[in-house]
């Protein structure tokens, strides 16, 4: 496959995952520290999805994504600071503390989370979509889950209630092979996930995840399909997790070899070298983002270090709608 | 006064909901060409036509979930659901989202979503179609839970819950929908923050919701030949409950019995007492009382049926043991 890229674009790919994979490294170095705990989920490895993906979105589209989201919101535009907040559980996190890393909410960037109980963000996509439908706007929802969430009823209920209404919602299933520890064979009968799609009558393909510019190829063409009216869409993404489920996951369930043999496709590294033979990018110009990146890391975590806690008098805050 | 059945009156409700404002729309099973499973829809997809009367799949789980991003997205959903029974399909998206969306998020997403669903039995349709479970739903913080008993509020707070900003569930007792009543007076959306008096008396406080009220007020009016003064409150609100006014009556009558149609144990019923207990210990002449279902799956027949769920009977006992009499 050959694609035109310029300089800043390839660059601006790199930048993203070498954003997203640094800000997670040092999330994991904080959560052993204590200074992050709960769950963490780590998207290492699967930075290429979100990263080649999310731009295809305009500002006025919505995203709803699941709990291992940071790569989504980071490069949705939300800044790091206020995600590292989040993470730390501070009052200045993008959902003041109060979700911790399952759940960045952005509502400025139409980012509806960061939810948690798999496949429970379709259904809400589906409605984002009959909003936009019923109000006449061209906008299109993003909805990212995993392959987990193919098992779900709401799975097949939210491809059916789409397909059958023509909904401008973009169906993005990043599988990374694991339902948390059980691989996709050992819980679905048909592991061809664009096929269940297809059953739905929705137009589906299978995407190289570990591809950035696959992925920014599929993606756009399927958001322009949906903004323009012709109903739902389906990409399914084939990537991988380097890291464990969570900070707590033996992986007993999978091998080093088959970890080993993913890690040779690392997008990052994998893409930097297209970059390189293509003579887009200097050792000068990795070593400025990185750099950038560096200080960017920094900067978050000192604005996290230093934000205060929400006042246990806010507990209750929001449960409700303040009546005016 | 204009006397109409329950049902009409919820179908009024619709209609004046749609007409009002043109981003209230309705999805359930059944809404549309079928009219409703309780005919309370029926019409109205002649009438506002078929992109605001949606028929859906029986994805419960989805409509309700498709109900949240909706609301999300700038429009004042309705969705109906069956009953309360089929309602535990939807439940994930209910307490996980829907309630939970405000406060996880900091206060950035409100859920303006209006579902509606029929509860309660009587009606001879067994285990899976009679339960009371919206005391469940009082448990959970950040949704509203109504139970409208007469015709007035059956129209009334479906209107009143569509200027709420968050989720408000509205629980209508299936055998009240052929009941006739007479529409009161006054603005259409009703109040939905208090308590109901329904009947006054001095001896006693029968305090209870949707189709109870009914059974309060008729061993009421047994009561009150045998010269034993009964008051009724209806709660009409179960989350947030309105306790000033249960107070205000326990405070007067120094006894309550509390009915309820759910099972008894972790009942909503039991949330009343304690309540009550909590409030107002010193004000009891007599410990407080329940009268709730029996702790079996709603059976068929109506003779077990009837045995199973609070009945007037059942209520005028325990009052008579409040009063030794018993």
């Amino acid at each position: 496959m050959t694609y035109s890229m310029t300089r800043e674009q390839g660059l601006q790919l790199l930048r993203h995952m070498l954003r997203i994979r640094r800000f997670e490294e040092r999330a994991a170095e904080l959560y052993q520290l204590g200074k992050i705990r709960g769950f963490l989920h780590l998207y290492i490895g699967e930075e290429a999805v979100a990263v080649g993906s999310i731009p295809s979105f305009t500002s006025e589209d919505a995203i709803v994504a699941t709990y291992r989201e940071h790569g989504h919101a980071l490069v949705r535009g939300t800044s790091m600071g206020t995600l590292m907040a989040e993470l730390y559980g501070k009052a200045t996190g993008c959902a003041s503390g109060r979700g911790g890393s399952m759940h960045f909410f952005d509502a400025s960037r139409r980012f509806y989370g960061g939810l948690a109980i798999v496949a429970g963000g379709l259904p809400v996509a589906v409605g984002l979509a009959l909003a936009d439908k019923l109000q006449g706007r061209a906008r299109v929802t993003g909805c990212y889950f995993g392959d987990g969430a193919v098992a779900e009823g709401e799975f097949h209920e939210s491809l059916n209630l789409a397909a059958l209404w023509k909904l401008p919602v973009l169906f993005l299933c990043e599988n990374n092979l694991y339902a948390m520890g059980t691989a996709l064979a050992r819980h679905q009968s048909q592991t061809d996930i664009a096929a269940k799609a297809k059953a739905y009558a929705l137009p589906a393909e299978t995407v190289d995840g570990m591809d950035p510019l696959a992925v920014e190829t599929a993606t756009r063409h399927a958001v322009e399909f949906v903004r323009n009216g012709n109903g739902p869409y389906f990409l399914e993404y084939r990537t991988y997790r380097f890291r464990a489920h969570s900070m707590y996951d033996a992986e007993l369930y999978r091998t080093k070899d088959e970890v080993a043999e993913w890690k040779r496709r690392d997008p990052i590294m994998t893409f930097e070298q297209t970059l390189r033979t293509a003579g887009l990018l200097a050792d000068t110009d990795l070593q400025n983002i990185e750099t950038e990146i560096a200080t960017e890391i920094e900067d978050a975590v000192a604005f996290a270090e230093a934000s205060p806690w929400e006042p246990v008098e806010q507990l209750t805050k929001d449960v409700c709608t303040p009546k005016t | 006064m204009t006397k109409i059945t329950y049902r009409e009156a919820v179908r009024i409700g619709l209609r004046e909901a749609l007409q009002r404002n043109p981003r209230v729309f309705l999805m359930g099973e059944d809404v549309g060409k079928y009219g409703g499973t309780y005919a309370c829809s029926k019409g109205l997809l002649d009438e506002f036509g078929p992109e605001r009367i949606r028929d859906t799949p029986l994805s419960e789980s989805t409509f309700v979930g498709a109900g949240i991003g909706a609301a999300l997205g700038g429009m004042r959903p309705i969705v109906e659901v069956m009953t309360v029974n089929f309602s535990l399909l939807a439940l994930d998206q209910i307490l996980n989202n829907a309630a939970t969306l405000r406060h996880m998020s900091g206060g950035q997403f409100s859920v303006p979503l209006v579902v509606r669903m029929a509860t309660g039995a009587g009606r001879q349709v067994a285990a899976q179609h009679s339960h009371s479970l919206e005391g469940w739903y009082a448990h959970i913080p950040g949704i509203t839970v109504l139970t409208p008993a007469t015709v007035t509020d059956a129209r009334g707070m479906l209107l009143t819950a569509l200027h709420e900003p968050d989720p408000v569930f509205i629980f209508e007792h299936a055998y009240l929908y052929s009941i006739e009543g007479e529409l009161e007076e006054g603005p259409p959306a009703v109040d939905i923050s208090r308590a109901a008096v329904r009947r006054t008396g001095k001896d006693v406080s029968l305090m209870t919701f949707g189709g109870s009220v009914w059974k309060a007020l008729a061993a009421a009016t047994q009561l009150a030949q045998e010269g034993i003064e009964a008051e009724v409150v209806d709660l009409r609100v179960l989350r947030p409950l309105d306790i000033g006014t249960i107070l205000a009556s326990v405070q007067k009558t120094h006894r309550a019995v509390v009915i309820d149609e759910a099972w008894r144990t972790g009942s909503f019923a039991a949330e009343i007492a304690a309540q009550i207990m909590e409030e107002a210990f010193y004000d009891l002449d007599a410990p407080v009382a329940r009268v709730c279902s029996e702790e079996v799956p709603i059976p068929y027949p109506k003779h077990l049926e009837d045995a199973a769920l609070p009945q007037p009977e059942k209520i005028v006992r325990a009052v008579h043991r409040l009063l030794g009499r018993g």
